[in-house]
C-alpha cells in the first residue's frame, strides 16, 4: 500500500495526524460526562454521624438504624447468644475475623467493644441484601446445629451472632462493624469513634 | 384515481429512490427460504415488542416521575387516576417479559437449526448483543417503581460490578452515583432505560437485520437456498418475504396478540411472576423483603451465581461465572464443529446435549425463583458437603451441565454421526 507512488505521503500523514488529534479531543470530551456520573458533593456530605438510644433494647432484642442509608444492627445479646459462638466457631469462613472489616476494638472473638452489645452493618457482604434474624428456635428452616444468627434470603448466606459467616455460604467475610462508640451506657455515636470525636 | 396514485409514486421514486430500493431489498424482492416453520415466528414478534415497549414507554413518561420519593406514587397514579393509565403499565409490564420469552424462543431456534453457524456468525453477534442489551434496558427500568424489589434487585446486581478485582467498588459507586441506591441511582437509571438502551437496541436491531438480509435466511433444513439458483437468478427454494411472509406473521402477530391480551387483561401480575408481589411495596434500604428474586427471565443466571462458592475471600467467582455463561455464547459459532446445521441432520450427540442443557436452563430457571432451602437439606455430613441444602447442589450440577454443553461442544460435535443433506429444502 505504501509503495504505491501515486500516494502523496505528506497529505497521508496529516489525514492520520488530524484523525488521531480528533480522537484525543473526543475522548478527552467525554471526561465530562463520565464525571457527571460520579457522587456529587451533596452526595459526599451526607454522612454524618448518628447517635442513638439503646436503652429501650431488651436482652436478646434487635434494633435497626440508618446510618448512610445503609441498616446498622444493634443486638443486646444474652449469655446464652454469646454461648452459641463458641459452638459456631467451627463452622465459619472467618472466625477470627482475620479477613474481615472492623475496627480493631471489636477484632475479638465477640466482635464488639462490650461482649452483649454488637453494632454490625446490616448488609450482606456478598452482595448487599439485608439478612433476616433468625432466632435459635427456628431450627425447623435452618437446621438442626442452628444456634441463632442471620440469614440472607438473597442468595442463602448465613451469619452467627456475631455476623461471622458460615462456610458453603456466597458471602465471602463477615458482616461489616462499623466504627462506634459509647457515649454513655445507653447512648452510642455509630460512624465516628473515639479517635475521630 | 390508482393512475394518480401511480403518478404520486413515480414522483417520489424519481427524487429518492432509496425507499423503493430498500423496499425491494427487505420485502418483495427478499427471497427467504419456503420452508420456515412455527419456529420462524419470534423474530417479527420480538419486532413487535419492541415497538410496543417503546410505543407503550413513551406514554408512560408523561405520568411517571423520575424521583424517589414520588416515583413509587407516580406509578399507583397512573394505575388509579390517570385515565386509560392502567393499560398502558400493564401492556408494558407483560410486554417486558413476553419479550424475554419471544427471545428466548427464538434462541431456541438458532440453536434447533444452526442459524449461528457460518456465514451468519455476525447475524448471531449482532443477536446476543441485542439480549444483552435487553437484559441490560430490564434490569434498568425495573428500578423505576421504587418497590422493594426495584431497590434490592438494583442493590444485588449493582454489587455484582463492585465484586471485580481492583476496580469493583469504584465503579460500583460510579454506577450508582452514591454510597447506596439512592435518587441519584433512579434518576440515572431513568435516563438510560428510556433513552440510552432504546437507541442501542434500534441501532442493534438495524444491524442484525442488514446482516441476515445479506447472507440470507437459514431454515429447518440447514441448507444454504442461494446454492440453487433458477433460470432468473432467484433462489428456487426461495419464496418473496412480502407478501408471503408477511401474511404468515401476520396470523402469528394475531394469535401473539390473543394470548398478550388474555395476560394482560386477566392474569397482568400472572402469579408474581411478572410483577412481583414485594413490588408493591415503596422501596425500604432498611429491610430487604422475606424472599427475593429477579424476575423469571434472569433466573437461570441468578441461580448460576448462588450456586458458585466463594474463593479466595472473594464472592467474584460467581459473578464471574455468571458474566461468562452469557458471554459464552458468542463463542457458539465457533465451538460447533458439526458439518450440518439442522437438527434434522445431525446425531445423537448434540440432539443429547441440546435436550440435557434445555432441561438444566429450566431446572436453573425454577431454583431461582426459590430460596436455597427449597428443597431441604441432606440429613448426613460428609467433609465435602459446604453446604447441606439440597437445591444449592441441584443448581451446582446444572451449571456445570450449563457450561459442560459449550465447552465440550468442539468434541461432541466433530464426533457426532450425522445423516446426509439433501440438496433442496424439505417441507
Amino acid at each position: 500500500m505504501s509503495d504505491n507512488p501515486k500516494i502523496d505521503k505528506t497529505r497521508r500523514n496529516l489525514v492520520v495526524i488530524t484523525s488521531v488529534a480528533g480522537g484525543a479531543a473526543s475522548l478527552g470530551a467525554a471526561i465530562p460526562f463520565v464525571a457527571s456520573m460520579l457522587p456529587s458533593e451533596r452526595t459526599k456530605a451526607a454522612g454524618a454521624p448518628i447517635e442513638v438510644d439503646i436503652s429501650g433494647i431488651a436482652p436478646g432484642e434487635m434494633k435497626v438504624f440508618e446510618w448512610r442509608g445503609k441498616p446498622v444492627w444493634v443486638i443486646r445479646r444474652t449469655q446464652e447468644m454469646l454461648e452459641s459462638l463458641k459452638k459456631a466457631a467451627g463452622n465459619l469462613t472467618d472466625p477470627a475475623s482475620k479477613s474481615s472489616q472492623q475496627p480493631e476494638y471489636a477484632k475479638n472473638e465477640y466482635r464488639s467493644l462490650k461482649p452483649e452489645v454488637v453494632v454490625m452493618e446490616g448488609v450482606c457482604t456478598h452482595l448487599g441484601c439485608s439478612p433476616q434474624m433468625k432466632p435459635a428456635d427456628a431450627k425447623a428452616e435452618m437446621g438442626a446445629e442452628w444456634g441463632g444468627g442471620f440469614y440472607c434470603a438473597c442468595h442463602g448466606s448465613r451469619f452467627d451472632l456475631a455476623g461471622r459467616v458460615f462456610r458453603g455460604a456466597p458471602a465471602p467475610t463477615n458482616l461489616v462493624v462499623p466504627p462506634y462508640t459509647f457515649l454513655s451506657d445507653s447512648t452510642l455515636l455509630i460512624g465516628e469513634d473515639k479517635k475521630g470525636a | 384515481m390508482a393512475s394518480r396514485l401511480t403518478a404520486l409514486w413515480d414522483w417520489f421514486d424519481s427524487r429518492m429512490p432509496s425507499v423503493g430500493e430498500e423496499y425491494r431489498k427487505h420485502m418483495s424482492e427478499y427471497y427467504a427460504p419456503k420452508n420456515f416453520n412455527f419456529w420462524y415466528y419470534f423474530g417479527v414478534l420480538s419486532m413487535l415488542v419492541l415497538v410496543i415497549q417503546i410505543v407503550s414507554g413513551i406514554f408512560l413518561t408523561m405520568n411517571y416521575k423520575p424521583d424517589a420519593t414520588l416515583a413509587f406514587g407516580s406509578v399507583e397514579y397512573i394505575m388509579r387516576d390517570v385515565p386509560g393509565g392502567w393499560i398502558l403499565r400493564y401492556i408494558h409490564s407483560t410486554g417486558g417479559s413476553a419479550f424475554f420469552l419471544v427471545v428466548y424462543l427464538h434462541m431456541f431456534r438458532a440453536l434447533l437449526y444452526g442459524s449461528y453457524k457460518e456465514p451468519r456468525e455476525l447475524v448471531w453477534i449482532f443477536g446476543v448483543l441485542i439480549y444483552l442489551a435487553l437484559m441490560a434496558e430490564a434490569f434498568l427500568g425495573y428500578l423505576l417503581p421504587w418497590g422493594q424489589m426495584s431497590f434490592w434487585g438494583a442493590q444485588v446486581i449493582v454489587n455484582l460490578f463492585g465484586t471485580i478485582p481492583f476496580i469493583g467498588p469504584d465503579l460500583a459507586l460510579w454506577i450508582r452515583g452514591d454510597y447506596v441506591v439512592s435518587d441519584v441511582t433512579l434518576n440515572r437509571f431513568f435516563a438510560l432505560h428510556v433513552i440510552a438502551l432504546p437507541l442501542v437496541l434500534l441501532g442493534l436491531v438495524v444491524a442484525h437485520i442488514l446482516a441476515l438480509h445479506d447472507v440470507g435466511s437459514n431454515n429447518p433444513d440447514g441448507i444454504e437456498i442461494k446454492k440453487t439458483k433458477g433460470a432468473n437468478g432467484k433462489p428456487l427454494d426461495g419464496i418473496p418475504f412480502h407478501p408471503y411472509y408477511t401474511v404468515k406473521d401476520t396470523v402469528g402477530t394475531i394469535v401473539f396478540l390473543a394470548i398478550f391480551c388474555i395476560v394482560m387483561f386477566f392474569m397482568p401480575e400472572l402469579g408474581g411472576y411478572f410483577l412481583e408481589h414485594n413490588n408493591f411495596i415503596p422501596a425500604d434500604p432498611l429491610k430487604t423483603p422475606e424472599h427475593i428474586a429477579p424476575l423469571w427471565y434472569f433466573t437461570p443466571y441468578y441461580s448460576i451465581l448462588r450456586a458458585v462458592p466463594p474463593l479466595f475471600n472473594s464472592q467474584f467467582p460467581g459473578v464471574a461465572a455468571m458474566g461468562i455463561a452469557t458471554l459464552i455464547l458468542f463463542l457458539l459459532p465457533w465451538l460447533d464443529r458439526s458439518p450440518v446445521k439442522s437438527i434434522r441432520y445431525r446425531g445423537a450427540y448434540y440432539k443429547g446435549a441440546l435436550a440435557i442443557f434445555i432441561v438444566a436452563f429450566l431446572i436453573l430457571g425454577y431454583l431461582g425463583v426459590k430460596p436455597t432451602t427449597v428443597w431441604g437439606q441432606f440429613g448426613f455430613d460428609a467433609f465435602f458437603l459446604d453446604t447441606k441444602d439440597r437445591a444449592t447442589w441441584m443448581a451446582r450440577l446444572c451449571t456445570l451441565l450449563y457450561f459442560a454443553f459449550f465447552i465440550l461442544m468442539p468434541w461432541y460435535t466433530a464426533k457426532d454421526k450425522v445423516k446426509p443433506v439433501p440438496d433442496r429444502v424439505t417441507m
